[in-house]
């Protein structure tokens, strides 16, 4: 079931804002666990404030080159613990042991070979622009690209896997590390599940470290709708869509809720208090001032199903933790958001 | 009569009512059920209701409550706003220790809607305990009713020595 309200005009009550001035108290899960065990005399953790997501300034130019290939893929997200004894110097190295071992995989279990076999290649390489301060380490980019030897004059190579670790402002993991570990705890993939894990399984017994899927709950999915609502961008951009999926049903029940994004960012500007800054009561107005209007059209409580998609025009994020950007200028800004996430699961 | 009372009506002989209020079907009748297979010397009765306030028709006939536990399933945010009208409904002498908040479905963090924080917030504005607890396993639901069996048994004061304002107890942390 598709249900679009095509409103022009969301005349939304905005007296329902319950704001006193303060913020609440309003961290994912685990770590309010987290928190509360250490710190026993403070029960409740202080107030996250998420700086509104930036569009990088001075590099534009230079980012949308080389990163252009980044945008508009599905990127499937994992969550990685330090790596132990990475260094940066070692890339070649690491490309010449990694395409060995991915060569020794595929072979495995082949009795015999017919015709032109493929060569995959394996380059690891450092892209430098994507992080968020000096203190972060520079993200890594590992691709698979073949090679067909049958026709050695045809020597285009296609890419056909993906992957790359990348840390954000992960200041809160990589300042408590010992000197041996690196800290990227973002992992996004694009590419054949097969190859992910013949590439996860090197290293992961090279570097000692462990991969995990990083799924986003719908709490976190309601920030982000929030966050990237609040975005300028440039070209008319798609309306911003969120998907529910209804529990408990004899048949799976998918609700669309797409919204015209200049609607969207009125509702957000009347919102937000403080520009450049997020808070969690900020985002529960949001959600629930839609979650309103769409029960005074269609009598359903949004609220009691559960949010599985967000599609704005800066990014799209699954609940099964698969992302595509969309906008080169918010790409570090949606980066620190995953970054943080994944650090999240980590501890 | 719109707000519950707790001591607005005469106790029965040997008994215990527990209320169960939250807007999910199922689980809450598991429980129930969980509860009343339980090994008790004394009757128990369970009553369900998805939102307060409880209609009056049936009123003069609805013995009196002695424990009420607010079920708010962490899927889904709607139980949450649910379990906060309700709460207006309550009168202020229950919250000496006969309300229990009872979170559920925290076995599947990753379908988590609601903000864990606004939870504990509750807790802490109304003085009552926060448990957690996940419904659909058999043994921990099992568990949780034979926790809830016991705080009932405390707060219709069938154990001696011990009153319900000793459920404060469960809320505070010892900091030095």
């Amino acid at each position: 079931m598709k249900i679009f309200p095509l409103v022009s005009n969301l005349n939304l009550p905005i007296a329902i804002c319950k704001d006193t001035g303060r913020p609440s108290w309003g961290l994912p899960f685990g770590r309010a666990r987290r928190r509360s065990a250490l710190s026993p005399s403070s029960r409740l953790p202080p107030a996250p404030r998420r700086t509104q997501v930036k569009a990088g300034a001075a590099e534009v130019a230079e980012d949308t080159q080389r990163t252009a290939f980044l945008l508009r893929k599905q990127w499937t997200l994992y969550s990685v613990t330090p790596l132990y004894r990475f260094s940066e110097a070692h890339l070649r190295d690491y490309s010449r042991l990694l395409s060995a071992f991915v060569a020794a995989e595929k072979k495995k279990g082949l009795a015999v070979e017919i015709g032109g076999e493929l060569d995959i290649k394996v380059s690891v390489t450092s892209l430098p622009d994507l992080k968020g301060s000096d203190r972060d380490q520079a993200a890594i980019l590992v691709q698979l690209s073949s090679r067909s030897s049958a026709s050695p004059k045809n020597s285009e190579e296609k890419v056909i896997w993906s992957g790359w670790f990348c840390c954000v402002a992960g200041d809160e993991l990589s300042e408590n590390l010992p000197e041996a570990f690196t800290c990227l705890p973002l992992f996004l993939v694009n590419g054949a599940e097969s190859n992910t894990a013949i590439v996860g399984t090197w290293f992961q017994k090279t570097f000692d470290c462990c991969f995990r899927r990083l799924s986003l709950s719908p709490f976190n999915l309601s920030w982000m709708a929030a966050m990237w609502t609040g975005c300028k961008v440039d070209k008319p951009a798609s309306a911003t869509e969120l998907v529910f999926s209804v529990p408990r049903l004899p048949h799976p029940l998918h609700i669309s809720y797409a919204i015209n994004l200049e609607d969207a960012q009125a509702l957000w500007a009347t919102i937000q208090k403080t520009p450049g800054e997020i808070t969690q009561e900020e985002v529960d107005v949001f959600m629930d001032c839609l979650y309103s209007h769409f029960y005074r059209h269609f009598k359903i409580h949004l609220s009691a199903t559960k949010l599985v998609k967000v599609s704005t025009a800066v990014a799209s994020a699954h609940c099964d933790g698969i992302i595509k950007f969309r906008q080169s200028q918010y790409l570090t800004g949606v980066l620190m958001l995953l970054t943080e996430l994944a650090i999240c699961q980590i501890q | 009569m719109a707000v519950l009372r707790p001591f607005s009506k005469l106790p029965e002989l040997n008994s215990a009512v527990l209320l169960l209020v939250g807007s999910e079907g199922d689980f809450q009748q598991k429980l129930a059920e969980a509860i009343l297979q339980e090994k008790k010397d004394f009757t128990v009765n369970v009553h369900i209701a998805t939102s307060l306030p409880l209609p009056s028709e049936r009123d003069h006939l609805r013995p009196q409550i002695d424990m009420i536990v607010f079920m708010i399933d962490i899927k889904n945010k709607y139980s949450l706003k649910n379990v906060e009208d309700s709460l207006a409904y309550v009168d202020a002498k229950f919250f000496l220790g006969k309300v229990c908040f009872l979170v559920t479905g925290v076995g599947r963090v990753n379908c988590c809607s609601v903000d864990m924080n606004a939870v504990w917030k509750l807790g802490e504005n109304y003085c009552s305990p926060v448990l957690f607890c996940e419904l659909e396993l058999e043994g921990t639901r099992v568990a949780t009713a034979q926790r809830l069996l016991r705080m009932l048994q405390i707060c219709a004061g069938y154990v001696p020595g011990v009153s319900a304002l000793y459920f404060s107890t469960l809320m505070t942390t010892f900091s030095s």
